[in-house]
């Protein structure tokens, strides 16, 4: 272990055992662990929270819950699954892998690392504490649309929405500081040799992720802002009843919350990348234009938000506009589902558990796309406009694809991370459940949603009885999948079988390090002379270390 | 520890390979400003494009009893931020120049400056008729001129640090980011002025 060069940025020893999970560790390969267990958390959590609606949602009468703690519930759900679990655990991804597959030492500024993952259980502990003020917790979606949110029964300053903004802002900081880190990381500190085309495609997807955080967050935050001021000392930003604008918070908050889908989705996009050569033992198919088509749709997606607004008065030439930039985003999206098919197309193909995942997850994210396609349509979106067949759709993106992507990168890289191997059996069983329960629970979504059943309720008409049913019954099952999970990551971390550095014979700098790797990564940085995926090339991955 | 050695070994680094390595510190911390900043930039834009879609969608603009707000006052202050961001170049360069003396005295004057423009809009505010509950345009008006004075109150801490800082010994031994980065920082409080009084004094 070096000292650091600057005598006054001393920072704590990191503890060599467990108890640097719960350390102010800089090492970055602790902040991405930390990052992703604690997610993890916040997924069970979130996930406890549907399965409660599901169960109100089996029968049509309201009798499990009142109404109130409904919207509690969904609001939450929403919020702890996109602030608590989806950006959390990729931004753990980002912080294991990045500096491990760019050839660094750790991130650029990881004392800077360290305080943004420590604000992740600020939030999350925030928002269940929400629970507990009179009121209950804010009910208004994790869209928090005034004059909805401006409401304040019980008069109090510290209510359910002002936690939430709270949590939502702190979330942001965290955010922003974490971006700016990994830009710099990415654009700065790759290892000799490794220009832009010799970077993994996961990298140039957690760049091209980055980048929209930096772009859209801040307009959240300003929208924040003002709601914030609008609730807590009166202004007349948003409310109507004062001569505000609610709609402008709409376009604040999509302007960044569309966008925020592709902060989700690009890293996994990128564990797709990095997943199928592995397993096709082929070289990803055109790799240079998966990597590029990551920015085109940075660029893209900050101007397609106001799809989200086609019911919201919006002017007949605007949602023409938005509705062409909304297909034309499927272009650079499309480009990567045809690569990742030319990966596999004619490669000998391993089924483990990490392969399952992503050939799952592509399935369910081609169906994904379909009905975007579909909802990006003016006529069809008024039509089904808050319906569940919008909600059917972006589960089928964020648990069809973005969880998948998830688990998928998981259990390939767990081997790396923990140094042991996890148990197939268990990790196969986790995959079918999984799946089916995805099936089972988000395919009744889209005929209820045509039948017109509208989201948000806690009650409904008899008629859409069966399908409710069938995907309460898809929920409780996706619940049980998470059990061979747990099990499988508790048992092989603690007793699995030695992984090996390289188990599934993959291409990558961070195969040519130590499972776990050392805390500086690497003995020497890497020289890299190829393209990275280099299966059945016979060529070195770079100069000094082979590969 | 959380070092970005091109070595293993501490003892093995040459004087020069550690030099070579601080600068590489000092870059990654000014992409990671200048990053910072243009992702702030967006804040204030977005509030920028809420003015203008109140001010051009609004039935009623401005709060009864007031016909509009005075320019004179806030022009003056404009003129003393602008002239501030050469100020601050100035002593930059005296910095360069390994001129100490003359760093700080332009350095204080930057400060002086930009405390005579919170002042001058403190001033503003306790004469205005209106309140930040009056209307859209209250609360944008506040909250514009607010979160930018919020910026040029936090640019003067950061002088009175690096002012302090530079009476140290060595304080220079490891670069000069912590001036540059403050130096920035005010010509980006600079710059988000000028739009902001061009959208709100000038655009009436």
């Amino acid at each position: 272990m070096t000292v650091t060069s600057n005598p006054e940025q001393l920072i704590p020893e990191t503890p060599p055992n467990w108890r640097k999970y719960f350390s102010f560790s800089t090492d970055h390969k602790v902040i991405g662990i930390q990052y992703i267990v604690t997610a993890f958390f916040f997924f069970l959590l979130a996930g406890v929270f549907a399965m409660i609606m599901r169960g109100e949602l089996i029968t049509p009468e309201p009798d499990l819950l009142d109404r109130t703690v409904y919207n509690g519930l969904y609001t939450m759900h929403g919020t702890i699954m996109l602030f608590g679990w989806t950006f959390p655990v990729l931004s753990g991804f980002a912080n294991y892998l990045v500096p491990l597959m760019i050839g660094a030492r750790d991130m650029a500024f990881p004392r800077l690392n360290a305080a943004a993952f420590w604000m992740i259980p600020v939030v999350g502990i925030l928002l269940i504490l929400s629970f507990l003020v009179p009121g209950g917790p804010a009910q208004s979606g994790w869209w928090a649309y005034p004059p909805q949110s401006l409401q304040n029964p019980t008069g109090n300053l510290i209510n359910g929405q002002f936690i939430w903004l709270l949590a939502v802002a702190i979330s942001g900081v965290s955010s922003i500081m974490g971006a700016l880190n990994i830009v710099t990381t990415i654009v700065r500190m790759r290892a000799p040799g490794m220009g832009w085309f010799k970077t993994p495609a996961f990298v140039w997807t957690v760049l091209a992720a980055q980048l929209i955080q930096l772009y859209g967050l801040p307009a959240l935050t300003a929208g924040a802002v003002m709601l914030l001021c609008d609730l807590s000392v009166g202004t007349a930003f948003f409310d109507p009843a004062q001569g505000g604008d609610p709609v402008l918070f709409q376009h604040f908050f999509w302007f960044y919350s569309h966008p925020a889908v592709y902060v989700m989705v690009l890293p996994v996009f990128g564990i797709f990348s990095e997943v199928f050569p592995v397993y096709a033992r082929k070289p990803l198919f055109g790799y240079k234009i998966v990597a590029v088509s990551s920015l085109i749709i940075t660029g893209l997606s900050g101007i397609v938000w106001v799809h989200h607004m086609f019911a919201s008065g919006t002017p007949g030439w605007m949602r023409i506009v938005f509705m062409a930039s909304t297909m034309l985003i499927s272009v650079p999206t499309g480009i990567k589902v045809f690569a990742w098919v030319g990966t596999i197309w004619g490669g000998k193909l391993r089924l483990d558990t990490p392969m399952l995942f992503a050939l799952g997850g592509l399935i369910n994210f081609v169906f994904a796309g379909i009905t975007g396609i579909m909802l990006s349509s003016v006529p069809i979106d008024i039509h089904v406009n808050n319906t569940y067949f919008v909600v059917g759709h972006f589960h089928y993106v964020l648990y069809g694809t973005i969880a998948f992507g998830i688990f998928a990168g998981i259990y390939h890289w767990f081997p790396k991370m923990t140094g042991k191997m996890y148990y197939e059996g268990l990790g196969k069983l986790h995959f079918y459940l999984t799946f089916a329960g995805t099936a089972l629970n988000f395919l009744p979504m889209h005929p209820l949603g045509l039948m017109g059943m509208p989201r948000r309720v806690a009650s409904y008409d008899p008629e859409f009885a069966f399908w409710n049913v069938l995907a309460s019954l898809g929920g409780f099952l996706l619940g049980i999948s998470t059990i061979p999970f747990i099990l499988n990551m508790v048992s092989s971390w603690t007793s699995g079988k030695p992984a090996g550095n390289n188990p599934w014979k993959a291409i990558g700098l961070e195969w040519l390090v130590s499972s776990p790797p050392e805390h500086e990564n690497f003995e020497e940085i890497p020289i890299v002379i190829a393209e990275p995926y280099g299966y059945g090339k016979d060529e070195k991955l770079t100069e000094n270390l082979g590969g | 520890m959380t070092s970005l050695d091109p070595t293993l070994n501490q003892e093995k680094l040459t004087q020069s390979s550690q030099v070579a390595h601080k600068h590489e510190e000092e870059d990654n911390r000014m992409l990671g400003f200048i990053i910072f900043l243009l992702s702030e930039s967006v804040i204030f834009l977005s509030f920028f494009a809420g003015y203008i879609v109140y001010k051009t969608t609004a039935v009623d603009w401005l709060p009864p009893g007031v016909s509009g707000l005075e320019i004179r006052e806030p022009a003056i202050n404009t003129v003393i931020l602008v002239s501030s961001s050469f100020v601050i170049y100035i002593a930059e360069r005296f910095l360069h120049k390994e001129n100490l003396w003359g760093f700080r005295i332009f350095w204080l004057l930057t400060m002086v400056m930009g405390s005579y423009f919170l002042y001058g809009q403190a001033v503003e505010w306790q004469g205005l008729e209106f309140g930040f509950t009056s209307g859209v345009f209250g609360g944008i008006f506040y909250l514009l001129t607010g979160f930018h004075g919020l910026h040029v109150l936090t640019g003067v801490l950061l002088q009175a640090i690096m002012l302090i800082r530079s009476f140290l010994p060595n304080n220079y031994a490891g670069g000069q980011f912590g001036v540059e980065s403050t130096s920035l920082f005010w010509h980006f409080v600079d710059v988000i002025w000028i739009v902001l009084f061009i959208l709100i004094y000038v655009w009436q």
